[in-house]
């Protein structure tokens, strides 16, 4: 529930308009003069566009995108969407130089921050002060590194800019315009987000997070992210972060898409804790080429409805695509999260672990795809999904899908759901751990196999968000 | 009211039933710091329903009785209205003969959590642990000590343990807590002969003045080095007859059918709680 409250003080305290307390568009040398206004239609896009000053085939293509997003159903699987598309900004402009300062910032969010241990730099940066400066000395020498290596990493639209023959090449390959509603929307009028090429053989040994991006325009709502690991090539990217995220919008759109060349390595990490008004409606995806591996790690916590499900298409023999997703829905908020792997090529390797975490009343839906098409023999998948319910008002659906055009496969299908037993409280409350500590400790270990997987800094961060949730004092 | 200054524990007229059925027919025992009870009897006898009754079990309901806590100073304290943590944190211990997995959790992140609330009886949820340095001092000295590998703590709770290992970890426990009041429950069950001499050991070199143990077991050996102050016989849900170490010698030696002879109501009794189960 503090998270409902920080949104209020923060549009409180904040002498902005509505169209310009967005964060994380915070930027200190823009002068750029937009007046946003709500809706979309062709007039708007076409205004983001330009705004952007970019290229006209971007302009075409939001354009195209627009058309097909006003012509696509809303899926029909999921959760209820309940969003008046005609009732949001679509484009937020980058605050000017009144920034704010830490001492704005509403107390609730700092005493979150504080007690997830967030270092110092990335709370400014996460609550919207100007922690750009601080990046840049903090991460000047890095991004120096990156670039003697080859690295691109920026934001998209600066990469559509500076590089554009690798947007021109790569952008809305993964994921068309055509893909779903959501993308369609994203594609039209997409901002921000993080552009990574990873040059031939290069490997970053550290993973790459989205706050070392200089001067950034950050994330959105509808940011588009785009990563091209080229061949033998490796990257760890880290997005986001387990504070609290609050918008003034209750949408957010966004577009992945990867490609994992030959040999490659990508790990893509996503811990997301939204406020509890938000409609999280992500399309992510990676393709994998010849013994390329592509993982994605996918925390989701927060949100009123999260439909999520990154996918691994392995279009070349010996890929490997590997999913882990950890969902936690408390009162009112649904995750609809799960995972999508297609084999599309022999002696291919895929693995989803899912677990979800319901409380509260809250509901956590595995919506999940194995598709092993015609020809690609040897392949293997496996399906592991695990839910812990933790009350008799929550609730935790399964939806495994599994399509086999191959004989000589091998794919496999577990899934769990498990209650917090009676017996396994009264031994820890028996060591002295309150009701409470021992339902977390329960938790925690439940996602153990998926949070030893993150970041050290993430996974500390993750187990403490965990005690939070469990306390009912964030979410 | 209690005239003397012993700490104890002490439950008096204890009943309690299970699913409605009743398990205990009022149980008498007063446990003082620093004594060794041992208490014996047949299978369904009872005698781990009294170590859940006293460790507060939720399905273990109380149906009349009382089970009290005495300080030093006199002051008595009602058991029954603690919740399990709280009676841990009071100085009660219970260490399970079947005790819990708990996937995921290291043993050490475990014990550290619970040595904190025993330690800080009054901490509030989220306050600090207690300093990792000390813990794990602490934590490294009393494994050596229990002649453990430290690579044990790293483990999930009780997740793939062998019953030893299970049981090792109850002793370990019972080493980090240092309650005032244990209550082992066959922590000698599913062990070999030099297992359970080792845990007759560790739990003796634990044990001393300042631990009340009520020792349930069927064998004499986890008493080779903890000679009970007294011994009880539990038949039928009742403890019939107490007595020295001697009483534990002989019934480890001649089995139970003098008892069951000598009190035929409980033997009765017996059958009749032998038969529903």
């Amino acid at each position: 529930m503090a998270i409902g409250i920080q949104q209020t003080a923060l549009q409180e305290s904040s002498t902005l308009a509505i169209g310009e307390i967005n964060k994380y568009d915070f930027r200190t040398n823009s002068t750029a003069i937009f007046k946003a206004r709500k809706g979309i239609d062709p007039e708007i896009v076409s205004q983001i566009s330009e705004m952007k000053k970019e290229p006209v085939w971007m302009r075409d293509f939001r354009l195209k995108s627009l058309e097909i997003f006003n012509s696509k159903p809303m899926p029909n699987w999921g959760g209820h969407i309940g969003v008046n598309f005609q009732d949001i900004f679509y484009y937020l402009k980058p605050t000017e130089q009144q920034g704010k300062t830490w001492d704005e910032v509403p107390e609730e969010i700092k005493k979150t921050f504080e007690r997830l241990g967030i270092p110092e730099a990335e709370r400014k940066y996460l609550s919207g002060v100007k922690a750009q400066f601080e990046s840049e000395v903090v991460y000047g020498s890095l991004q120096e590194d990156l670039a003697k290596k080859g690295v691109i990493f920026t934001d998209t639209d600066t990469a559509l800019r500076e590089h554009p023959e690798l947007l021109r090449q790569y952008f809305a390959t993964i994921i068309p315009s055509t893909d779903n509603k959501f993308a369609a929307l994203n594609s039209a009028v997409w901002s921000g987000g993080s552009f990574i090429y990873v040059p031939k053989g290069v490997k970053i040994d550290f993973p790459l997070q989205a706050y070392f991006r200089i001067n950034a325009e950050s994330m959105g709502q509808f940011e588009r992210t785009l990563i091209i690991v080229d061949e033998g090539a490796q990257v760890h990217y880290v997005e986001g972060c387990t504070a609290p995220m609050y918008t003034t919008e209750s949408l957010h759109s966004a577009v992945v898409e990867i490609v994992v060349k030959k040999h490659a390595r990508c790990r893509y990490t996503t811990i997301q804790n939204w406020a509890n008004n938000i409609y999280n409606l992500v399309t992510k995806r990676a393709v994998a080429y010849e013994g390329a591996t592509m993982e994605w790690i996918d925390g989701n916590l927060g949100s009123h409805l999260t439909m999520k499900y990154p996918s691994v298409y392995m279009v070349e023999p010996g890929a490997r695509g590997e999913i882990l997703s950890i969902a936690f829905s408390s009162a009112g908020q649904h995750q609809d999260a799960g995972a999508k792997l297609v084999h599309a090529a022999p002696n291919t390797y895929g693995r989803i672990v899912s677990k979800s975490i319901s409380k509260n009343g809250g509901r956590s839906s595995y919506r999940g795809l194995v598709r092993v098409e015609p020809g690609a023999k040897k392949s293997r998948s496996s399906v592991v999904c695990d839910a812990l319910i933790l009350d008799d008002k929550s609730r935790s659906d399964t939806y495994p899908y599994i399509e086999i055009e191959e004989q000589d496969v091998t794919v496999g299908h577990e899934a769990s759901v498990s209650k917090i037993g009676e017996e396994q409280l009264f031994y820890l409350k028996s060591r002295g751990l309150s009701e409470a500590e021992a339902s977390t400790m329960i938790v925690s270990g439940f996602i153990e196999p998926l949070v030893k997987e993150l970041p050290m800094e993430y996974a500390v961060e993750m187990n403490r968000l965990i005690e939070l949730q469990m306390e009912g004092s964030v979410g | 009211m209690s005239v003397d200054s012993k700490e104890k524990l002490t439950v008096s007229g204890l009943h309690v039933a299970v699913n409605g059925q009743e398990i205990l027919k009022g149980v008498d025992l007063e446990i003082g710091r620093g004594e060794i009870h041992a208490l014996m009897g047949p299978n369904g006898s009872g005698k781990s329903t009294l170590g859940y009754a006293i460790m507060g079990h939720p399905s273990y309901e109380v149906t009349s009785g009382t089970i009290e806590l005495v300080d030093a100073d006199g002051t008595h304290h009602n058991v029954l209205e603690m919740e399990p943590d709280q009676r841990a944190r009071a100085g009660i211990f219970l260490a399970f003969q079947r005790p819990m997995s708990i996937p995921g959790v290291r043993l050490a992140d475990f014990l550290r959590h619970a040595v904190t609330n025993i330690r800080n009886p009054d901490r509030k949820e989220g306050q600090d642990l207690i300093p990792m340095r000390e813990f794990r001092g602490d934590l490294k000295a009393k494994m050596a000590e229990l002649e453990m590998d430290s690579d044990f703590a790293r483990r999930y709770v009780n997740d793939g343990f062998s019953g030893g290992e299970m049981k090792r970890a109850e002793i370990l426990q019972l080493a980090m807590l240092r309650p005032r009041f244990a209550v082992l429950d066959e922590t000698d069950s599913g062990l070999d002969a030099d297992a359970v001499r080792l845990a007759s050991q560790s739990i003796a070199k634990i044990g001393g003045a300042d631990m009340g143990i009520l020792v349930i077991t069927h064998h004499e050996q986890l008493l080779e080095h903890n000679i009970p102050h007294r011994t009880h016989v539990m038949l039928g849900g009742r403890i019939v007859e107490s007595g020295g170490p001697e009483l534990a010698t002989e019934l480890h030696k001649q089995g139970y059918e003098r008892i069951r002879v000598a009190y035929p109501e409980a033997a009765a009794a017996e059958q009749a709680m032998t038969a529903t189960v």
